[in-house]
């Protein structure tokens, strides 16, 4: 149904949780409202235009820069952040790191650190999608968020360890 | 603002917010809000529209494809589009980054109407046709219409873009897009040709090296008359460069940030030549030898 409201009061579905915003100004992007107003400073700010990929996160499933994403425009539609891949890795009620997060600490994969949450948004889209993805599609996965520390070398080597442990995950 | 599931709705919307910004993939939109440069007052969100997304064959003989605004260049580049407008698909495959094509819009590329938009040479060369819908009906409109300028086009207050019809053409075709790195970037120039086997034609068309996508007219004439539509055999290297050289004197590129006019006129004329070469290899387009 189409609906008309005012622009700086809407409900976003973060992580699963209702998290309403009241009073948002015209043009705030996703990230504005997740870093600023919600809390959740887990994805990251540095160019605002779609280049570094820090941002990213899941909206309806897919990964999207939530810099480019308009917040209001975002309401009712499902928001996963970073925050959000950790709590859904535990299975106890505490906090767990998700496969791909664990696999970036045993390879040493985390320098400055300010790539990493937008890397493993996308790495764990990709992993969805692919449970062993070869090394090009892996590159191409990866092609939309920088690393200014320059490691990639570790972040590949993170991914395959990633998906050797998700696979192990689901074979019985 | 409003958030649209029909576009009866987003039309009646834009009707009764004069100065609306339409928000489609808002890859390109947001980069000028984040920055200050474009205020928003009423925003009309259109990606909830379902009668946006996805394609249908149209035409007497389904020769048509009419490709939903709202289609994301993720969703371009799938095997579908691949396999009835492949330079489409290979243009949407081109455009920034996973998350920027998970976002970005067919309709978004044209409405910003950059000299660099990736998919408007694959439009030009395929004469493609732009379908609007305000509160006052429809119209259509070919690409050269539409795009009127640097980053301006034809629309009028009110209306949206809905549609792009193209043909589905029986010959091979080639995209290709010279920049810095393979991902994330702007065009320094592109090219897309496309071969009508049938209509014993090639088109051509330019991004980047003027300020709307040019058609390589002189060089379209000249393939129509020496190349092979039946075989797609290789064509001679006096034919290639002749080609070559008429495709680069079709640009009128500039010297700015990205490039230089020079350099953009030499690779443009490469791109000419590979894309021929891929083209008319003697091989038909399922791969086998023709």
């Amino acid at each position: 149904m189409t609906t008309t409201s005012p622009d700086g009061a809407f409900t976003l579905i973060v992580n699963g949780t209702l998290r309403p915003v009241v009073d948002a100004h015209p043009g705030e992007s996703l990230l504005f409202v997740l870093r600023e107003r919600l809390g959740l400073a887990g994805s990251k700010n540095a160019c605002e235009e779609g280049e570094c990929g820090s941002c990213t996160v899941r909206l309806d499933g897919e990964t999207v820069c939530s810099c480019l994403v308009l917040a209001g425009a975002a309401a009712g539609r499902d928001v996963v952040t970073i925050e959000g891949l950790t709590m859904e890795a535990g299975v106890s009620a505490e906090p767990g790191l998700s496969p791909v997060q664990q696999a970036f600490l045993d390879a040493g994969a985390v320098q400055c650190g300010f790539c990493t949450p937008g890397l493993l948004m996308a790495i764990d889209a990709l992993l969805d999608a692919e449970s062993d993805p070869d090394d090009l599609t892996v590159r191409e996965a990866i092609s939309g968020n920088l690393c200014r520390c320059t490691g990639y070398g570790r972040i590949l080597d993170a991914v395959d360890r990633a998906a050797a442990v998700r696979r192990a995950e689901v074979t019985p | 603002m409003t958030i649209a599931t029909s576009i009866d709705d987003a039309c009646a919307a834009l009707d009764a917010h004069p100065g609306s910004l339409v928000l489609a993939g808002g890859t390109d939109l947001m980069v000028e809000v984040n920055r200050g440069t474009r205020s928003i007052d009423h925003v009309v969100a259109v990606d909830r529209i379902p009668e946006l997304r996805g394609w249908s064959r149209d035409g007497d003989h389904g020769q048509v494809l009419r490709i939903g605004a709202g289609t994301t260049c993720a969703d371009l580049a799938e095997p579908t589009i691949a396999s009835l407008v492949p330079a489409l698909a290979q243009a949407a495959r081109t455009v920034g980054s996973p998350q920027i094509r998970n976002a970005a819009t067919l309709g978004g590329n044209l409405a910003t109407a950059s000299p660099a938009g990736d998919t408007l040479p694959v439009l030009a060369a395929l004469d493609a046709e732009v379908e609007l819908r305000s509160v006052d009906g429809t119209r259509r409109l070919s690409l050269d219409e539409f795009v009127v300028g640097v980053k301006a086009n034809a629309l009028v207050p009110g209306e949206l873009i809905v549609a792009i019809r193209v043909p589905v053409l029986d010959g091979p075709q080639e995209f290709l897009k010279v920049g810095t790195r393979n991902a994330m970037v702007i065009a320094v120039t592109s090219l897309a040709l496309v071969v009508d086997q049938p209509g014993r034609t090639v088109r051509v068309a330019l991004g980047s090296v003027a300020p709307v996508p040019v058609r390589a007219v002189e060089a379209e004439v000249l393939a129509a008359e020496q190349l092979d539509f039946d075989g797609l055999t290789a064509p001679d290297t006096d034919l290639v460069d002749r080609f070559a050289d008429l495709v680069a004197d079709a640009a009128r590129p500039i010297d700015d940030h990205r490039s230089s006019a020079a350099y953009r006129r030499h690779a443009v004329g490469v791109l000419a030549r590979r894309a021929l070469a891929r083209a008319f290899s003697g091989r038909d387009p399922e791969g086998g030898t023709a």
